[in-house]
């Protein structure tokens, strides 16, 4: 069930992100901020849509893309640790933001080349919208670390903090590299190189200091760690379908 | 007796966008084709944005268009490949936003010039707007901020 497995990374990551960020909603710091982010974790559950859906389709068990959302415990989530993270500052959720779509854009690009048509087809719907979601948290990243002292320091602060976090991104295992293998995914260790280019870029721009160090957190991906924090969040998301099993409105 | 495809087209181009009532989900470019399946008339609908809310109405929408037409065995079928992209907005679409105030898609990534006073001084407020299809721009000679149709 390889591919079922990486159906699930790709629309955990999109679900536990779009619902992070829409803890956003009612508390942007100006108007066009809570509107952007409402917008990009939108983007996020339509794709979340699309992908469990798919996974759904190809577990042949009769469960839904509904199904996989709310009915999964912390264990069977495959999200990376970066996007479980808690939102902080406005400053430290869109550099979680962009860790996350500097990565997501290039591997929904290579994805629409897939040996499957399915995955090719949601990859291609979905890069068209992380290329504006990359767009604006790249240049919000660099306005705020190029701006004030205040605001420089603690973007340097969710650098420090969440840097650890992105080697998860490129850490593949046997899935990566059956999928490899058969065309149907890339092996997102080859996507590395030019991954740490581009933030490179970005946080010169953004007089940003990318930490020294190769540690990494891992166990997101694979689902063998998440921190305690995917807990709190799948207690809120999944609450009313657990309280009232098959509730519809 | 079957209605002719062009009475079909004519019918479904009478279905407003749910948000921007100007244009109709044909001018949208989202309707992609139909076909008959026995007495079945399945209608193909591409999403315009992934999470947009307004595709579950819209489907909705078409639905009930064509049964008030006579029409009761209607399926819709979300179709996501090939992508949804602005460039299958009608020259009719196109021109009906410009008139509602809002800019059409322009293939620079940004609007041409103010739908209210014409000016080519315009600058960007955000990149996202009121809805997943717009963003936010200003124009710097009249001064009023107007919505934009995101090129996609």
């Amino acid at each position: 069930m390889d591919v079922f497995e990486f159906l699930c990374r790709m629309g955990d990551n999109t679900l536990v992100l779009g619902s992070r960020i829409s803890e956003w909603c009612g508390h942007g710091p100006a108007l066009e901020e809570e509107i952007a982010l409402a917008n990009t974790a939108l983007d996020l559950i339509g794709q979340t849509q699309m992908w469990l859906g798919l996974a759904a389709e190809v577990e042949c068990r009769g469960r839904t893309a509904d199904d996989l959302a709310m009915l999964r415990d912390v264990w069977d989530f495959r999200n990376l640790l970066l996007v479980e993270q808690p939102k902080g500052d406005f400053g430290q959720t869109m550099m979680r933001q962009y860790l996350f779509d500097q990565f997501h854009l290039p591997y929904l690009e290579a994805l629409v080349t897939s040996s499957d048509s399915r995955i090719a087809g949601v990859a291609a719907k979905a890069a068209k919208e992380a290329a504006y979601h990359l767009e604006r948290s790249r240049m919000t990243v660099i306005a705020l670390g190029d701006g004030t002292k205040e605001s420089n320091n603690r973007m340097q602060a969710a650098l420090d903090l969440l840097w650890p976090y992105a080697g998860e991104m490129f850490a593949s295992d046997d899935v990566d590299r059956s999928l490899a293998k058969a065309g149907i995914a890339p092996d997102p260790k080859d996507l590395r190189a030019q991954y740490l280019e581009a933030v490179g870029w970005t946080m010169e721009e953004a007089t940003l200091t990318i930490p020294e160090g190769q540690f990494c957190h891992a166990g997101g991906r694979t689902g063998a760690r998440h921190s305690e924090h995917l807990g709190h969040l799948l207690s809120t998301m999944q609450w009313l379908q657990r309280a009232y099993p098959g509730a519809t409105w | 007796m079957r209605p002719s495809d062009a009475d079909i087209w004519a019918w479904l181009d009478q279905v407003p966008d749910p948000e921007i009532p100007v244009i109709s989900v044909v001018d949208l470019g989202i309707v992609r084709d139909f076909t008959w399946e026995g007495d079945t008339l399945q209608v193909a609908v591409t999403p315009t944005y992934s999470g947009c809310p307004a595709t579950t109405l819209i489907a909705l929408d078409i639905e009930t268009a064509l049964r008030d037409r006579g029409l009761e065995d209607v399926r819709i079928q979300t179709r996501i490949a090939p992508p949804w992209t602005t460039d299958w907005l009608s020259e009719k679409g196109r021109t009906s936003l410009e008139a509602y105030g809002i800019a059409a898609p322009q293939p620079s990534g940004g609007p041409d010039r103010c739908p209210l006073c014409k000016s080519d001084e315009v600058e960007r407020i955000s990149q996202f707007g009121s809805t997943p299809c717009k963003a936010q721009w200003r124009c710097q000679s009249c001064l009023e901020p107007f919505d934009y149709f995101k090129c996609l």
